[in-house]
């Protein structure tokens, strides 16, 4: 698979993943928003992965930088997560 | 298992005026081990100093979300009733746009690595377009909320999301301006090892501008 084949495709996944997450948006019921709220935030950093390893080619960086920025994207869904969760 | 990336720069050249040329080829199981010892050679995408400007910009705006999620637990209903004003179509128009030039710009930034470079100023030219577009959007956004009465006081929501989507709007501003500066750059018959890094790492601000938005569209837009 060519290089822009590769970020094409990634492209297209980001655009399903925007229409899911639409939709969850949109249509999430009262009193389910927390968990609407976990998945939509969860789907948006599993984006923000996908463009960081794809588009911003962290697949070929050194280890400890592609750790640094997974090591973001999962910091950040847990903690906003946590606070979902806890705070009310 | 997978794929094998290989990915080698090659001509590296003292002084910056490196004629640097970069390989991509993703190498199938099936496909003979050749240059196996070679393959998988890590390279810092652009150089450094744009990462550490990155990952400090976006933990500046994992605090921003953090408080943003806070504050929405402590005051769910008015957060809820004040969502409700946001139209998530312009959102989600915005969300395209910026996906989309951030494909354009990853495009752009591998036929540059690849020293194929004749068709990159229009790419990045699409990719600015799309910028402009984002901020065209924005800009009718707020002015109908500005109409309707919402501004930076008298609601939490809306002060967070007028400073918030502010912050990032100055980032898309400075983005169109990195754009405009690689589309000039990149217009050059040739490009030397420093100037194929600086595309690099311009695409790196864009695409940093592109997954901020991303968060942000899901914090304000989305989630109730």
């Amino acid at each position: 698979m060519t290089a822009t084949r590769r970020i094409t495709t990634v492209w297209l996944g980001l655009l399903a993943l925007t229409f899911a997450s639409f939709l969850v948006g949109v249509e999430q019921g009262a009193g389910l928003e927390s968990v609407a709220a976990i998945v939509i935030v969860g789907v948006a950093l599993f984006k923000v992965r996908l463009i960081g390893v794809h588009f911003m080619d962290l697949r070929v960086a050194p280890r400890a930088l592609r750790l640094i920025f997974e090591g973001y994207v999962l910091a950040v869904f847990i903690a906003l997560t946590v606070i979902d969760l806890t705070i009310s | 298992m997978g794929r094998v990336i290989v990915a080698a720069s090659l001509g590296q050249v003292a002084g910056g005026g490196a004629a640097s040329v970069h390989s991509e080829v993703e190498v199938s199981p099936s496909m003979p081990p050749a240059g196996t010892a070679a393959a998988v050679r890590r390279r810092i995408p652009g150089e450094e100093g744009i990462w550490v400007f990155v990952l400090v910009d976006m933990t500046v705006f994992a605090l921003f979300f953090a408080t943003f999620m806070y504050s929405r637990g402590h005051n769910h209903q008015a957060f809820a009733t004040d969502h409700a004003s946001l139209s998530v179509v312009l959102g989600t128009v915005n969300t395209l746009l910026l996906l989309t030039s951030s494909l354009v710009v990853a495009i752009a930034v591998q036929h540059v690595l690849s020293g194929r470079h004749r068709h990159v100023p229009m790419l990045f030219g699409a990719a600015l377009a799309c910028g402009l577009g984002f901020i065209a959007v924005k800009a009718l956004e707020w002015s109908h909320l500005l109409m309707a009465g919402k501004s930076l006081v008298g609601s939490e929501y809306f002060s967070y999301y007028f400073v918030f989507t502010g912050v990032h709007l100055l980032h898309v501003v400075l983005g169109v301006a990195v754009l405009s500066g690689l589309i000039v750059l990149s217009r050059r018959p040739t490009l030397s090892g420093r100037q194929i890094m600086i595309c690099e790492a311009g695409g790196i601000f864009w695409h940093m501008v592109d997954l901020l938005w991303v968060v942000l569209f899901a914090l304000f837009y989305l989630i109730r």
